[in-house]
């Protein structure tokens, strides 16, 4: 038996895909709207925490690894710092420029450019830009998921034990 | 020395040399520019990043484009930081839960 009672886990049930999508959205609209990988990353991290808080750190823990959830921080973290050194790899007039913006006005995938003073929103522009929010936020995600739920399963191991 | 050693001194040195020619090809720090100039008695830098943030990156939210092209810098070492936390939090608290 964990977690608090039983409407408080209904209404987690029903409010986490929201809070889920919401986030997402938060992190791919990251070179459109206002937020980012930080910002849309915390968001889907505390609906994390909300599972954690209402079904109980052990319930979670039964779920999921806080080693499945290291991976997916250190593949966040890969990731960033393999698209800034795309900069390096690739070169622009015989020099290479660490977190250079490689695919923006290019023909490659986020390659559309936009005029100057635009506010129509297309998705497929900025570069890197988009693929490092992605990264960021899968890594903001896991980072702060893992802190949670291995604070409140120690706390719990804890107060099980009686020390 | 071990070979763990001069492996780490040698990537250490390679990641030293990246950030010195980083470093080299900047813009001065507070540029107010001449007198004449467009941006007089005011800070360059963010007037250019306002005016061409759009054209150079491609993205219409300018402070994502600061945050991870611009100054991309900052957002490598906010990352470092949260996985210095993620794995001290891990190191403590997994002897403490078993």
């Amino acid at each position: 038996m964990s977690g608090m009672s039983k409407i408080v886990k209904t209404i987690t049930s029903i409010a986490f895909p929201f809070v889920m999508i919401y986030g997402l959205y938060v992190i791919l609209h990251g070179h459109l709207t206002p937020g980012g990988g930080f910002q849309g990353g915390a968001v889907v991290a505390s609906a994390c925490a909300m599972i954690v808080v209402a079904f109980g750190s052990i319930w979670t823990m039964k779920k999921i690894k806080e080693n499945q959830l290291s991976i997916l921080e250190s593949i966040g973290a890969i990731g960033f710092i393999v698209f800034a050194f795309l900069g390096l790899i690739i070169l622009f007039d015989n020099s290479g420029i660490f977190f250079k913006n490689v695919f923006a006005n290019s023909v490659y995938l986020f390659g559309q450019s936009v005029e100057y003073a635009s506010t129509t929103a297309n998705i497929n522009t900025a570069g890197t830009l988009p693929l490092m929010n992605i990264a960021v936020g899968l890594k903001v995600i896991a980072g702060l998921f893992v802190i949670v739920l291995v604070m409140a399963y120690a706390s719990n191991k804890i107060k099980e034990r009686g020390d | 020395m071990t070979m763990r050693n001069a492996a780490g001194v040698i990537f250490f040195a390679i990641v030293a040399v990246f950030f010195i020619f980083s470093i080299l090809s900047l813009h001065p720090f507070g540029d107010f520019g001449e007198e004449g100039d467009k941006y007089y008695l005011e800070p360059k830098m963010d007037d250019y990043i306002i005016d061409n943030a759009q054209n150079e990156t491609g993205a219409n939210n300018a402070v994502t484009s600061v945050v991870f092209d611009y100054r991309g810098f900052d957002t490598l070492g906010e990352a470092t930081v949260l996985f210095t936390a993620v794995a001290g939090v891990i190191l403590i608290f997994r002897r403490l839960g078993k």
